[in-house]
């Protein structure tokens, strides 16, 4: 083997290895890990599980909230979330039916919900405005209408 | 390669390709052409469909249009292309194709068009809108599954196939190496093999029993994890498929030599064993697998880009010294002596040119954080447009410019190479444009699989218009890619004049080091290949199955 190649393949590596050592420094130290819950519920009896047989927003402290929110064809309940500027709002969510995405453009929430579990994710919201709320998981003929917003003040 | 021992080896060298051994390889190639069309004709409509510029009509709506684009692309285009070329690459290399191994290739011909058929008259009426991943607990009509199980099996008979020529072949040549193009072959069918295995469980023993209604619910996670078992693994084939014609094709095409023959079998081995992990980090952001498994799991898909990166190393080294053997000089200035006006080279090189860009957005949306930025977003979607859209299809392109003559004893006319050089122009300034929009539409929170929507003309969703504009503008000029390739290939299958073409594979380099035996050893890689597979799978099915929720009925949202 020639020596620049011993070189490059050494750089491959290492970069790899770079790359993996901030990951896994990201995720487990500074708590950016993806979303791993890893409760289940019954797809077929959500609406008569605790928490979920009352989804909605509730106020769990000082600027911060709990979203319990159930996702079916083609919608998300609760919907039209107002929360204040810089809530951390902790979000549990579960499918009704198939599998749904939950994204929320121009932040970092972004999980995929399938039906059996209950999926969570955590978000602060610093900057006032109106967060499109959407489905990215193809979920049926109305999947492009799946959608609401947060609203920030 | 050796010189060629037996007399039918001989013959087959001095006079090509048998009749029969090339109407396999024909026919096979017709239908992935056939089906880039089709497939190229709806991604269009999609695309114009997405920049709000073209209404689809209810009976053939955009998610039927999209199901089927990603089924002819896919699977149809690669799968019958990879079987084609390989084929002609086990009859050139081994000295024809045994009779029962050329049965076995008709059969499994027969077996996938007869699928193909089965999966794509629901997704016409409407029963089928469930794209390629078909996640359950949507469900289609379950001859939309019986079609896909008997694509599956016809893919099978075609890699057993192989593996009986394979074998037939080391029988009669014990202790030499299997000609590298087919050293490449039982990569690829050992991969379509093992990796088409999950998808089949999911299919036969889970999906179909539940569509009939047999079964009352299913595990949705189970399913998931096998499907994604094999849905990665089957574009990873279409790549080490493509990475075939780069290590030993196009070396030939340029005049030169093979890089190391130990460093390419190497690859091949690496990106064998560890191929049909790397699919996990499909579900970076699903519920119900633990922190640390997903971190095992980054590291495995991480793993594959090493040998995508020795490829990088050999493939420019080949350049370079070919280029200075032709008189190139300067640290860059070689590049001049290469061939850019012949299409057999420049399709192919602006393919592995595409992969830096590619492999580079791979390795960072497989990593957790990253990946819950652009999950399933347009990102993704630029993503395999750039790897097998340009870096695998633009490959393919490539080998039918001398694949296609080869078999239907013709030539490459001047007049056609001109072509495909204008048509891999155009390719490439479409796919660039579309699939640069794709990503930075992504980024910007643009939902992948979704029908022109502006979710009640909220702002964010207004401010991706310009660039889905742009995406359908890309879209447009790889129509007329694919018309103008569709055209080559006819023309060189039926019309170009007759003649011998020759079937390109490069010499080893002069004086280079005998590659040991040991790559030899199959079972073996086989056999560490499966301890990979347990241990990126063994622990989530596990958990999915042991802390199973209550499962789900089967659902027709559309």
């Amino acid at each position: 083997m020639h020596r620049e190649e011993k070189i490059w393949l050494t750089l491959s590596f290492g970069m790899i290895m770079i790359f993996m050592f901030i990951t896994g420094y990201q995720a487990f130290a500074q708590g950016m890990a993806p979303p791993s819950n890893k409760e289940i519920i019954d797809p077929q009896k959500v609406d008569q599980q605790a928490s979920f047989d009352k989804p909605g927003i509730t106020k769990i402290g000082d600027k911060e909230y709990e979203v319990v929110m159930t996702l079916q064809v083609f919608s998300f309940n609760p919907g039209n979330i107002e929360v204040p500027a810089g809530s951390t709002v902790h979000f549990t969510l579960t499918s009704k039916d198939v599998v749904h995405g939950f994204e929320v453009a121009g932040t970092n929430l972004n999980a995929m919900v399938p039906p059996g579990h209950i999926q969570k994710i955590t978000q602060k919201f610093d900057k006032a405005g109106t967060y499109l709320v959407l489905c990215n998981e193809y979920c049926g003929a109305g999947h492009q209408m799946m959608s609401t917003t947060i609203t920030v003040k | 390669m050796a010189i060629p021992k037996t007399l039918k080896e001989k013959a087959n060298k001095e006079m090509g390709i048998s009749t029969e051994d090339a109407r396999i390889t024909k026919t096979y190639l017709f239908v992935a052409f056939m089906a880039l069309l089709i497939g190229g004709l709806l991604g269009l409509l999609q695309g114009l469909n997405r920049a709000g510029l073209l209404e689809l009509p209810s009976w053939l709506n955009y998610y039927q249009v999209l199901t089927a684009h990603g089924l002819l692309l896919v699977v149809v285009l690669t799968a019958f292309f990879t079987i084609g070329y390989f084929y002609a690459g086990l009859s050139h290399t081994l000295g024809g194709l045994l009779p029962k191994v050329r049965k076995m290739a008709w059969i499994g011909f027969g077996l996938k068009i007869v699928g193909f058929v089965f999966a794509v008259i629901p997704i016409l009426m409407g029963n089928a809108s469930v794209m390629y991943t078909f996640y359950p607990p949507m469900a289609a009509s379950p001859w939309f599954y019986i079609g896909l199980a008997l694509i599956v099996v016809g893919v099978w008979m075609c890699a057993f196939g192989a593996f009986i020529q394979v074998a037939n072949w080391r029988k009669n040549n014990k202790g030499k190496h299997v000609p590298i193009l087919s050293f490449f072959a039982t990569g690829v069918f050992i991969l379509l093999f093992f990796g088409s295995l999950p998808v089949a469980i999911e299919v036969i023993v889970m999906i179909i029993p539940w569509s009939f209604g047999w079964v009352k619910t299913i595990n949705v996670m189970v399913a998931r994890t096998l499907f994604w078992a094999f849905g990665h693994t089957l574009v990873n084939i279409w790549y080490l498929t493509a990475v075939s014609a780069w290590y030993v094709i196009v070396p030939k095409i340029i005049g030169g030599k093979r890089w190391s023959d130990l460093l390419t079998r190497i690859v091949i081995i690496a990106l064998v064993i560890m191929n049909i992990t790397g699919g996990f980090h499909h579900q970076i952001i699903d519920p119900g697998i633990s922190e640390s498994v997903k971190f095992m799991h980054v590291f495995m898909s991480l793993a594959i880009g090493f040998p995508s990166l020795m490829t990088a190393w050999a493939m420019f080294a080949v350049f370079e010294r070919t280029a200075r053997k032709n008189g190139g000089k300067g640290i860059v200035g070689w590049y001049k002596k290469m061939p850019w006006g012949d299409v057999r080279f420049l399709a192919p090189f602006i393919a592995m040119l595409a992969f830096i860009p590619a492999g580079a957005g791979g390795i960072v949306q497989s990593t957790n954080q990253l990946n819950q930025v652009v999950h399933n977003t347009m990102w993704i979607a630029g993503h395999f447009h750039l790897t097998l859209g340009m870096s695998v299809v633009m490959t393919f392109f490539g080998i039918s410019y001398w694949l296609v003559p080869y078999v239907s004893k013709r030539v490459l006319t001047p007049a056609i190479n001109k072509l495909g050089v204008i048509q891999t122009i155009i390719w490439t300034v479409g796919m660039v444009i579309m699939s640069g929009a794709m990503h930075t539409v992504g980024l910007l929170g643009s939902p992948r699989r979704t029908s022109y929507t502006t979710y009640g003309d909220n702002a964010t969703a207004l401010g991706w218009n310009p660039y889905l504009l742009l995406l359908a503008v890309g879209g447009t000029l790889l129509i007329i890619g694919v018309l103008l390739q569709v055209y080559a290939v006819i023309n060189m299958m039926f019309f170009a004049p007759k003649g011998e073409t020759e079937f390109p594979i490069a010499e080893e380099e002069e004086g280079a080091s005998k590659t040991p035996y040991w790559t030899e050893r199959w079972g073996l890689w086989i056999v560490i290949m499966l301890i990979f597979v347990g241990m990126a799978y063994v622990i989530p099915l596990t958990e999915f199955i042991v802390n199973a929720p209550p499962g789900s009925p089967p659902f027709k949202t559309w």
